[in-house]
């Protein structure tokens, strides 16, 4: 009597069971095959530039072809890679202090109710994230401003980012006040207490904005193509283009001298290709899994904002 | 003393500080960001005069003609102002196509029981979004070339012996486009669904298991309608940004074979200006895509206030 009443239900959890792991099999299935697909490339890039570049030119798949070191010595000793190199670190650590000093400071400025017009000053700036004068516009005022074959093009223009100055002021404005308010009755005045209480205590935002900064200047390129020819303030990502595109005298000197005959024998361009993509790729690579989890905090907090 | 100073500055903030010592400390402070603000977002915005002149480099504005809308007008007649707009409007459209792709990845991934399976997809899934497409461009010709990867495993395997030039490809530019940005922004448009889904109330899925429903008809109606509301904010975002086709994507991939097809406005534009050197129409095709994408998003936002409630602004 009981076992008709029993059975339905252990064959129904059979059923699922089985449906189970099947779900299982195929999600887990495509998930590796999306792994592989994103990862390859990068992994190829790597074991290329590893290998030998002779080797490597018979092909090369899943594991080196030989093991050298010798594309990476020929890459930073190429004329302009290592000015290249110090104009790409020099723009990300400098542009990021200055973004994030910008920012901050006006985001600090911007929650003190004593100011007059401030609404007007804050919409002022926040505006400035919905429109876009356009590309000649652009183009023709950063000249104007002698900003052509300038370092200072490379930070000026990103120094205060509408979008960030809403995320430092609203972190700031759930600051308790009251610590605030007893370094002013000691007689601090804005600065000092900007710089001794407000953005220590900001860390955590102001961390997320440095990165957001930080990834933005590595790879920005744009501003160099279209504005500075000079080769002394050339970046990483423009030397790679120009050298993906063969128009860079980088490109020419690599295969002069592959002509000519002092590297032939050791050297391909490919080889030298990758190096440089590595060198470019790695400073993200190494990083971003350990700054992840500001990136995500920064979304979010955008999309709760925005 | 202090406290209740404290307390009673709180509760009545000075109105009008205007005339305060205090205020104008601060009043001085600020505007030299705002003078910043001023310099590199709103003085270029004089540049919109260019259109309504005959501008030549070399020439002061002064000393060229004014010659009103006729640049608009010229749009009109120009005959490669339609397939700039196809180009773009296509590869746009195609993007918002695949939209529910990462929606579908961030369900996937939220289904994934082992902790660091899901932290390797997610960790490597996002790696794309932070590289440059110069970088992309350098890892596509990598694989994608004649002499590159796939063509070389392709030919070893025996599967094909004519190498293939994906870059170079002109009938099937769109789909390798469309892809690459899918490959560059999956991992990182699925972050915002996966937290929706995080912040799904577990009583629901506790319910469904209860009333004995499979993981598929969970998933389909629990975790699906409960992303929905992310999935149509973005999708009305995106519908504003349908002239904003990604410049420096289109920038890197360009080549003779595939450049008819890719030019896309903002592509057109530069070539314009700075490759003709035609900064008065350039300007004009520019002042052009920034009214419409500007209709465009107040458009999606009165249709957002109007269905849902509330504006996407």
């Amino acid at each position: 009597m009981s076992n008709p009443a029993s059975a339905p239900p252990v064959r129904r959890r059979r059923a699922t069971d089985w449906k189970d792991v099947a779900f299982n099999a195929c999600n887990y299935f495509f998930l590796t095959v999306l792994i592989i697909v994103t990862i390859y490339p990068f992994y190829y890039i790597l074991i290329y530039s590893i290998s030998d570049p002779i080797e490597a030119q018979k092909g090369v798949y899943l594991w080196p072809a030989g093991f050298s070191l010798e594309a990476y010595k020929t890459t930073i000793g190429l004329p302009g890679i290592r000015d290249a190199a110090i104009v790409s670190l020099g723009r990300t650590v400098i542009g990021t202090v200055i973004t994030v000093f910008c920012c901050s400071f006006f985001a600090y400025l911007i929650t003190k109710h004593e100011m007059p017009f401030r609404s007007t000053i804050y919409r002022f700036v926040l505006v400035t994230m919905y429109f876009n004068a356009g590309f000649i516009p652009w183009y023709l005022t950063m000249k104007a401003y002698g900003l052509q074959n300038s370092f200072m093009l490379y930070l000026l223009p990103s120094a205060l980012v509408g979008f960030n100055v809403i995320l430092i002021k609203t972190f700031i404005e759930q600051l308790p006040a009251s610590l605030e308010e007893s370094a002013k009755i000691d007689g601090a005045g804005y600065v000092r207490i900007f710089t001794s209480i407000v953005f220590p205590l900001s860390m955590p935002i102001i961390a997320t904005i440095a990165v957001f900064a930080a990834v933005g200047q590595w790879n920005t390129w744009f501003d160099n193509y279209f504005l500075v020819s000079d080769p002394k303030l050339q970046t990483l990502q423009l030397v790679l283009y120009n050298l993906l595109n063969q128009t860079s005298n980088l490109s020419n000197l690599t295969s002069e001298q592959l002509t000519r005959g002092d590297l032939v024998r050791t050297m391909t361009p490919q080889s030298i290709r990758m190096t440089i993509t590595m060198i470019v790729t790695l400073p993200i690579v190494l990083v971003y899994p350990l700054l992840q989890r500001y990136f995500v905090k920064g979304i979010m907090l955008g999309a709760v904002k925005g | 003393m202090e406290l209740a100073h404290a307390a009673k500055k709180q509760h009545q903030p000075p109105k009008s500080g205007l005339f305060r010592k205090d205020g104008i400390k601060l009043l001085l402070m600020a505007l030299p960001f705002a003078a910043v603000a001023f310099a590199f977002s709103y003085v270029p915005l004089f540049g919109w005069i260019y259109a309504f002149f005959d501008y030549k480099p070399g020439i002061p504005l002064s000393q060229t003609p004014f010659i009103g809308l006729e640049n608009f007008r010229l749009m009109f007649d120009d005959p490669r102002m339609g397939p700039v707009l196809i180009n773009t409007l296509a590869l746009s459209l195609l993007s918002i196509a695949t939209a529910p792709i990462p929606v579908l990845f961030a369900v996937m991934v939220s289904e994934v029981r082992s902790g660091w399976f899901k932290r390797l997809v997610q960790t490597t899934s996002t790696l794309p979004h932070y590289i440059s497409w110069v970088i992309v461009y350098s890892l596509a010709f990598s694989m994608f070339s004649t002499e590159g990867a796939i063509n070389a495993i392709l030919y070893k395997l025996g599967i094909s012996d004519m190498p293939v030039n994906v870059l170079g490809n002109y009938d099937r530019v769109w789909t390798v486009q469309t892809l690459l940005l899918l490959w560059k922004s999956v991992g990182w448009s699925a972050i915002i669904y996966l937290a929706a889904i995080v912040s799904i109330d577990s009583e629901q899925y506790d319910a469904a298991k209860v009333d004995g429903a499979g993981r598929l008809r969970i998933i389909w109606h629990i975790t699906i309608p409960n992303i929905m509301p992310t999935f149509i904010v973005l999708l009305l975002l995106s519908i504003s940004n349908l002239l904003s086709a990604g410049f420096e994507q289109y920038l890197v991939f360009t080549n003779a074979i595939v450049a008819d097809r890719i030019e896309v406005l903002d592509l057109y534009v530069y070539r314009l200006g700075l490759i003709t050197g035609d900064y008065s129409y350039s300007t004009a095709v520019g002042i052009f895509k920034s009214v419409i994408s500007i209709v465009l998003l107040f458009s999606v936002n009165f249709l957002s206030k109007k269905f849902r409630g509330q504006g996407i602004v």
